[in-house]
């Protein structure tokens, strides 16, 4: 099946399962934003309900550390050399995200277990450093999929990084800063209407309602300059027919509209957002998690997709042109691709038992109720 | 590429691998063992009904989380750092190397984390028989991952099923098949997780003598050692017979390692196996000098566990890197010199590309081709450097076989003595059940050593050295996120054993 595809229809495949990893990426990083929201919502007003609002998060931080993962591994299996590149070259850019990550994944076991050394207030603040300078990172690394970054390859692809903060430099850049504080507020937006669903306690309801419409607010902003940006700037092409690269105006205009599924998809995935949030602030609705999730999902998806595809280069080289990736010239082998393809078509699988568990999980929403029955030792 | 070489950086990124790796070990063996014990006392309370196997369950699962969420913690840096301190390795063998890692997130890590909450949030949630079956699932998740790990480890030993490609300058996947069922990586998988099997069951032993020599929750500690000693005397029934199906692999595929933890400078027929010895630190290859301060030695028994033939020829390490032709051994010396042509005929095939010379490019090819097996080794400045160090790799070896051995006889006394119920009263054996964790980290910690010091100077073996490898850092840069590391990780372990100590001295919740 796979195996009668020619390289670059797999390699437009493995673009495009690269997106849908990294809209689904985005959609889950409601956890992160919940976590931000613990310490400056406030979404709690006392410590039950703090205790509820972690435990909520609690149970599913894992499927975002783990989708990002699976991002990650994706990446190195099927785009090797944007892999060596990105993570060898922008060295401090990817520490620093990781860094938030190993905070993360300790800080929800350890931070009410008595003998944790750092004492609880630490480890909400590494929770809210994860769901801030983590996503604003990303944010920044993500936008350099536009700006382009600063390296240069020999002729046996070894990569050398020509600016002294290796990565972060990115995010002194405002397009990358925008693009950083939009996934911030985003995850914020997520992570309260993720607690309004997840969580039946008339407080938490409403302040969780409030924070998503303010935070929308704030959001806005970042995606109308995104969005001016996207449709001035000029984009790094590649020529089919020489394999060079070059600058073309209005790039991601023809991005956009190649497909014109793009756009609607790309704008509806926005409206989808907006209209959870008034559904939310107005009318009180604890289901906007999942319209905003496919909005997200489906902005998200367009956003990585029209970074690579049509010819365009998605990590462009700031230093030599020629340089920049393509998801052409930093793919993996026809075979891998073509394996790799294979393995892909367990991931429904997975998506089903995951949202079978969820569903199984998240039948009755947490309450008051359960810290007054269950023993608090197995709390978060 | 020589020219841009870092020695003193590629040892500090050697060493930041290995600080993490070897963290990652301390909890992940654990968590492989532990959740398959987890799912053997829920299964024993879904059948039987009684509460007190579900107690027992929800006492091990609080330290498995804990112990868990510092295993992802450190998990994520060592796959990450493939790319940030290996960046050539990365574009190199990422074809090949890259597939096990997204396997491993799809099938292995979804697993984990989507059971992982019904395991331990889901007693009131799902039913019981839903909630056991998580419990096996996380079990699964988490030995599927050590599986695909292991796979892309083995792979780095043993580098099958793919070509260089010389356009591009990287290996590319041929045979997938190759790459997993490869016999180191059938070996390493069924050694390492064994063996974490074994650390798990002798973890609940430790706790337990605790509890039993301090007379606090007698009932429990008993039940909890008898599945423990069980599967502990099985698992490391297993550790032994997978131990010596690596060390015949190593034999054939990596006789530079086998000669290494052996000690074995000259190769001899039949070879003996050193038990015990002390090593002359002094000592370099080829210069004449004995290996040993003192040794013991068991005659012909190398031969025979190393080739499975008594009276064989095992090649030491004077042989392997001087070579040895009366036995067909090629030595090092040789290898680099072909290497060297491959490496320059690499460059001179790349320069009649650019040049548009087909006849120069064909030509360059060919002689690369003829040269592409010892490509790795004209990276290489000196024969010698093809040696790991051997004191290290020597010394762990034996200490990971030497208290490997102890510990079955621990899980046996264990048993027998739960078995006839006087245990409590077996304080010797209590005392050393106290230890006995410790030991096992011992051993697994020994056994990395020997696994990847051993096979130094490669990352991919044969084929690339980690000189090659690495990125294009400075030591300045990769001190610091050494430090940054060392300082990161050392805190969240004295936060992770002092929650550990606190969960442990207040024991499980009462009924």
């Amino acid at each position: 099946m796979f195996g009668s595809l020619d390289l670059s229809q797999l390699q437009e495949l493995w673009w495009g399962i690269i997106s849908l990893l990294g809209g689904l990426f985005l959609f889950l990083t409601f956890v992160q934003g919940g976590q931000t929201l613990l310490m400056f919502g406030p979404v709690a007003e006392n410590e039950n309900e703090r205790i509820l609002v972690i435990n909520s998060l609690g149970r599913k931080w894992e499927l975002t550390f783990t989708t990002l993962v699976l991002l990650g591994g994706a990446l190195f299996a099927a785009f090797p050399k944007f892999y060596a590149t990105s993570f060898g070259g922008a060295y401090w850019v990817w520490v620093a995200i990781l860094f938030t990550f190993i905070l993360q994944a300790v800080s929800y076991e350890f931070r009410r277990k008595p003998g944790n050394l750092l004492g609880t207030r630490v480890y909400d603040f590494f929770l809210f450093i994860n769901g801030s300078l983590g996503l604003l990172l990303i944010g920044a690394a993500i936008g350099t999929f536009f700006t382009g970054a600063n390296f240069s390859l020999n002729a046996y692809n070894q990569v050398t990084w020509h600016h002294p903060l290796r990565g972060l430099e990115a995010a002194f850049d405002p397009f990358n800063v925008a693009m950083g504080l939009m996934l911030v507020f985003l995850a914020r937006i997520l992570g309260a209407m993720y607690l309004s669903n997840n969580i039946k306690v008339h407080n938490i309801h409403a302040n969780c309602c409030m924070a998503a419409y303010k935070n929308m607010l704030l959001m806005m902003p970042c995606v109308f300059y995104i969005m001016y940006q996207l449709v001035t700037m000029q984009g790094f092409a590649l020529s089919p027919e020489t394999g060079l690269i070059w600058q073309q105006n209005y790039k991601y205009v023809y991005n956009l509209n190649h497909p014109m599924s793009t756009t609607i998809m790309f704008t509806g995935g926005f409206l989808l957002i907006l209209w959870a949030v008034l559904i939310a602030r107005y009318y009180g609705s604890r289901n906007s998690i999942w319209y905003a999730g496919i909005g997200t999902v489906m902005m998200g998806f367009h956003l990585f997709f029209i970074a690579g595809t049509n010819n365009t280069s998605f990590y462009p080289s700031k230093i030599n042109m020629q340089d920049s990736l393509t998801i052409y010239n930093a793919s993996s082998s026809h075979y891998t691709l073509t394996a790799m393809s294979y393995v892909a078509l367990a991931v429904p699988l997975v998506l089903a038992y995951i949202i079978y568990v969820w569903r199984a999980m998240d039948a009755v929403q947490l309450s008051e109720d359960d810290l007054k029955d269950a023993d608090l030792k197995k709390f978060y | 590429m020589l020219e841009q070489m870092d020695l003193t950086m590629v040892n500090w990124a050697r060493a930041q691998f290995a600080l993490t790796a070897m963290y990652h070990w301390l909890f992940v063996p654990l968590t492989l063992g532990l959740s398959f014990l987890l799912a053997f006392y829920e299964t024993l309370y879904v059948k039987t009904g009684n509460e007190e196997w579900k107690r027992i369950t929800k006492f091990w699962m609080g330290l498995f989380a804990i112990n868990f969420a510092i295993g992802v913690a450190t998990g994520i840096i060592l796959e990450f750092e493939f790319g940030t301190n290996w960046s050539n390795y990365s574009w190199m063998v990422g074809d090949i190397f890259g597939a096990p890692l997204a396997i491993e997130g799809i099938f292995a890590f979804f697993l984990e984390a989507t059971f992982f909450a019904v395991m331990f949030f889901g007693w009131d949630r799902v039913s019981k028989k839903f909630h056991l079956f998580s419990t096996w699932m996380v079990a699964v998740g988490s030995n599927l991952s050590a599986l695909w790990i292991l796979v892309a480890n083995g792979w780095m030993q043993h580098p099958v099923g793919m070509r260089f490609n010389p356009d591009a300058a990287r290996f590319e996947m041929q045979d997938i098949g190759a790459v997993i069922f490869s016999p180191v990586a059938v070996s390493k998988f069924a050694h390492a997780t064994s063996s974490g099997f074994l650390l798990a069951s002798l973890f609940v032993i430790t706790i337990s003598s605790w509890y039993l020599l301090k007379g606090r929750h007698q009932e429990m500690a008993k039940k909890s050692i008898l599945v423990a000693a069980v599967f502990g005397l099985f698992s490391s029934a297993f550790v032994g017979f997978t131990g010596d199906e690596a060390a015949y692999t190593n034999a054939q595929l990596q006789p530079m390692k086998l000669a290494a933890f052996e000690g074995l400078y000259d190769g001899a027929a039949p070879a003996g196996l050193v038990a015990m010895g002390v090593m002359n630190h002094s000592k370099q290859p080829g210069d004449g000098q004995d290996p040993f301060l003192f040794e013991v030695k068991v005659p012909g028994l190398l031969s025979l566990l190393a080739n499975r033939t008594p009276g064989s020829f095992v090649p030491g390490i004077n042989d392997l890197i001087y070579g040895n032709e009366s036995h067909g051994v090629m030595g090092v010396q040789e290898k680099m010199a072909r290497g060297k042509i491959a490496v320059a005929q690499l460059a001179n095939y790349k320069a009649a590309k650019k040049a548009g010379d087909p006849v120069g490019a064909q030509a360059a090819l060919t002689a690369f081709n003829a040269n592409q097996d010892y490509l790795g080794f004209g990276y290489l400045n000196r024969p010698e450097e093809a040696a790991p160090p051997v004191p290290l790799v020597f010394y762990s070896f034996h200490i990971m076989v030497a208290v490997g051995t102890l510990l079955p006889l621990i899980c046996l006394l264990f048993l027998y003595f739960t078995y006839k119920d006087t245990i409590d009263r077996q304080k010797w054996l209590l005392g050393l059940g106290l230890t006995s964790v410790f030991l096992a980290h011992l051993a697994e910690q020994a056994g990395w050593v020997v696994a990847e010091v051993g096979r130094q100077p490669w990352a991919i073996q044969n084929l690339l050295p980690v000189t090659v490898a690495r990125s294009n850092l400075t030591t300045a840069t990769v001190q610091t996120t050494f430090f940054m590391f060392l300082v990161l990780f050392t805190t969240l372990l004295i936060a992770e054993i002092g929650i550990m100590v606190k969960q442990i001295n207040h024991g499980p919740e009462e009924n």
